[in-house]
């Protein structure tokens, strides 16, 4: 099993993964401005191109492309060599609108409850198979390299051997981990995980859930109760609810923002698989239409295969003549 | 017979005068719909672009002999064609002559691999087989875990080795035990890895090469966006993988995939996997999938009604008209004409419902109307009028003057009076649910 993590440990990945992602887009880009004169319907058919060829969606790419020929129009740009930049801002405004300035996503916020502290408790959520128990895994060793105490609680009681999976992570990163084993209830297990890390002392505890399509009402509503139970506990808790969405998921990737929103008051985004060859223009959709932000990007299976993801970088990246 | 057509295309014309034909312009709107509609369903851009302008291009000039909107015609057209490329044959899965049967799955990483495996080895343990399944994923944390509990849900046997880090090598040994145990099926189970991923895609390429697999089947989340070009065709580079297994259609992803990977890689899709139940296994129905991915359900289904009662109306009509039997040499002319001037014979004759079962599976060349004509134009008015007056020398003469074969005049006789003692006995009968077959002198020339 060591290996699992020996395969994939050298730190450029994260590089690497994000590199793919501008790469493809710029270079797509460039050849769609050359020897072009002005920015005509080609211009703007090509970057329609490029954009939805990133699964960056139908209406925003039009919202984004109506925007850049209403600012062509008003600044009367005759050179589409000024196109990258006009792009480039057009896309960064989109995304920006939804993150903050700084960008300390790996920092703890502190809570307290009569003068004692509490845990920061981060509740994970998505549909099958979009990398939930690995992005856990990550996060729990991103803090514990900070020194920090971490409780991972194994509320996935129902995919056979998730269990197992996380436990396996959990030993690997340091982490402590609580569960009640397999078809347990899961509220009771985001319940008591809470309460453990409350009274151990945990300065993070994260709570894995199974995976569930935003279609199964059933699911949903016993997403709706997981949460509630750790409220119960530790009110606030969880602090965060952190939607993972896999890059290569196309269109649905909206369809699954908005469910867990009303399910769960989902808080944060995180990308993962952004080291493969689908483009994460999702992610300038996803933020478009759903107004939470991006804080990690997940680009590879070891444990520091994980970024917080920076908008204005992954967008200046998308036009950064270094990526040709 | 032809008579009966020719009003009806004529009756039609009168119907929908100016939207008769499907022109650039008047599905100019529709088009563009479409293509939206595809491309928000995850149809890859380009595939997406390419199989609509494909349609355009087919259906420009067609007649509309139905009373819809041109653009509405041509989403129905556009549902037909998803269907046809979707579909096909060779959708079931193969089995080794010398036993045991292998299938290895490939796939991207969290794309239902394993669940799938299990739903499998259900339904083929459901049919009659012994499967085996082999644990090769050894990286992600707990995969062995994962299947082995899947395995004891379905009641089948596992072939694992926990500390043996080399898939290859596990492949191999689970075969054999399969021989052994007299298992006449293996299913093995893959890690998921990226298309990128040099090193691993070479691990199950030369798991591939040395297993010979029956069967490599390529698992892919339905849910995949513009992305799945890329994948599907590095995996198919790589692999030359038999088929698709689409999952977590469960879902409310309308699976423009299917559509991408089958225009990148024409391999068919062979399971639908919908659920996280051992039996959620479904098979491929091209059709549905074709619904879910344009949507446009009320279009399609009002062009299907309008085709519904298009139908009717003409059975009725053509029953009428063969009652009286009243088809002479110069009726047949004109709606040869008639038929002529709307373009490709077989694509028009295609159009009018119920005529297209008829002569889907007919080779009818335009050419087949030429000779016909000449030797009808041969002939005098008397003659076309009262065809039995056409006596040997007659026939002589209108061979000479049409520069066709004596031989072939009989012939066209011969059908004529056919066609007419086939309606005759139709009539006699009281139904006119065979004349279908009278179409059959025509044809075979
Ligand atoms: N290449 C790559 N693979 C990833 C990444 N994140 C997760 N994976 C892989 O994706 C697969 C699924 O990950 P899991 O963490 O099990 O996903 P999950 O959401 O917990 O899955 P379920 O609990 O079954 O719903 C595993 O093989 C992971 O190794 C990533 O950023 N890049
Ligand atoms: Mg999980």
């Amino acid at each position: 099993m060591l290996n699992f993590f020996k395969r994939k440990e050298n730190k450029d990945k994260l590089d690497q993964g994000l590199e793919k992602t501008k790469k493809g887009l710029f270079s797509k880009l460039k050849l769609s401005v050359l020897g072009r004169g002005s920015i005509d319907e080609d211009v703007l058919d090509d970057l329609e191109e490029v954009l939805i060829s990133s699964d960056v969606g139908v209406s925003t790419t039009l919202k984004i492309i109506k925007r850049i020929e209403a600012r062509v129009l008003r600044d009367k740009y005759t050179n589409a060599s000024e196109l990258d930049s006009i792009l480039k801002d057009e896309i960064q405004q989109v995304i920006l609108e939804n993150h903050p300035e700084s960008l300390d996503y790996f920092d703890i916020p502190t809570h307290e409850v009569d003068g004692k502290p509490m845990p920061h408790v981060i509740m994970v959520v998505g549909v099958n198979g979009v990398g939930k128990t690995t992005t856990i895994g990550k996060l729990a060793y991103r803090w514990r390299s900070q020194g920090k105490r971490v409780l991972v609680g194994a509320g996935d009681t129902f995919r056979a051997a998730a269990v197992d999976q996380l436990k396996l992570w959990a030993d690997r990163v340091g982490a402590d981990f609580y569960s009640k084993g397999m078809h347990a209830d899961p509220a009771a297990v985001a319940y008591e995980t809470v309460r453990e890390g409350v009274t151990k002392g945990h300065e993070v505890v994260i709570v894995d859930t199974a995976g569930r399509l935003q279609t199964k009402k059933g699911l949903m509503d016993e997403l709706s109760k997981i949460k509630r139970s750790m409220d119960k506990i530790l009110p606030g808790a969880p602090h965060e609810v952190l939607l993972v969405l896999d890059a290569s998921t196309g269109q649905n990737a909206i369809s699954q923002a908005q469910a867990f929103t009303e399910a769960t008051q989902v808080s944060a985004l995180a990308l993962t698989k952004l080291d493969g060859t689908a483009k994460g223009g999702v992610v300038i959709g996803v933020s478009d239409m759903f107004k939470v932000p991006v804080k990690f990007i997940g680009v590879g299976e070891g444990m520091d295969d994980l970024q917080v993801f920076d908008p204005r970088a992954f967008v200046a990246s998308m036009f950064d003549p270094i990526g040709t | 017979m032809f008579e009966n057509l020719s009003q009806n295309i004529e009756q039609a014309f009168r119907n929908i005068r100016g939207k008769g034909k499907i022109t650039e312009i008047n599905v100019a709107e529709t088009l563009k719909e479409i293509r939206r509609a595809l491309i928000d369903a995850d149809v890859n851009f380009k595939v997406a672009k390419e199989f609509t302008n494909k349609v355009k291009e087919e259906a420009l000039g067609k007649n509309i002999l139905i009373q819809v909107e041109p653009g509405q015609f041509l989403v129905k057209i556009v549902h037909e064609e998803l269907t046809k490329l979707m579909g096909g044959s060779n959708t079931g899965l193969s089995i080794a002559k010398n036993p045991p049967t292998v299938i290895l799955i490939a796939g991207l990483q969290g794309s239902g691999k394993t669940t799938f495996v299990g739903k499998l080895a259900n339904h083929l343990k459901g049919k009659g087989k012994n499967p085996l399944l082999i644990a090769c994923d050894v990286y992600r944390p707990a995969a062995i875990d994962q299947l082995t509990v899947l395995a004891e849900q379905v009641g089948v046997e596992i072939y694992k080795e926990p500390d043996n880090k080399n898939p290859l090598l596990i492949a191999q040994a689970g075969i054999q035990y399969a021989k052994k145990h007299g298992k006449d099926l293996v299913i093995v189970d893959t890690a998921g890895r990226l298309a990128v991923d040099e090193q691993m895609m070479n691990e199950i390429s030369v798991l591939k090469e040395s297993l010979k697999p029956t069967e490599t089947l390529f698992v892919v989340d339905a849910m995949t966006g513009q992305d799945a070009v890329n994948t599907a065709k590095a995996f198919n580079d790589r692999l030359d993988f038999d088929g698709v297994v689409l999952t977590k259609l469960d879902g409310d992803t309308r699976g423009g995939a299917a559509i991408s990977i089958r225009t990148v890689v024409d391999k068919p899709i062979k399971f639908i996997s919908a659920g996280e139940k051992p039996e959620d296994l479904e098979l491929f129905y091209p059709e549905r999938m074709a619904s879910r991915i344009l949507g446009m359900g009320d279009v399609v289904t009002l062009v299907e009604k309008a085709q519904q009662q298009f139908d009717q109306q003409e059975a009725e009509r053509l029953q009428r008209k063969i009652r009286k039997n009243e088809l002479d040499f110069d009726d047949f002319l004109s709606q040869i004409q008639a038929i002529k001037k709307m373009g490709n014979i077989k694509d028009l004759i295609g159009m009018i419902p119920g005529m297209g079962k008829m002569v889907k599976d007919v080779d009818i060349d335009n050419d087949a109307f030429k000779h016909i004509e000449a030797i009808i134009r041969s002939m005098t008015k008397e003659e076309r009028m009262k065809p039995q007056i056409i006596d040997g020398s007659r026939r002589k003469r209108i061979a000479t003057g049409a520069g066709r074969s004596v031989r072939e005049v009989n012939e066209l006789i011969k059908q004529f009076d056919g066609m007419k003692k086939a309606m005759k006995r139709m009539n006699s009968m009281g139904a006119g649910g065979k004349v279908g077959r009278s179409m059959g002198a025509l044809r075979r020339r």
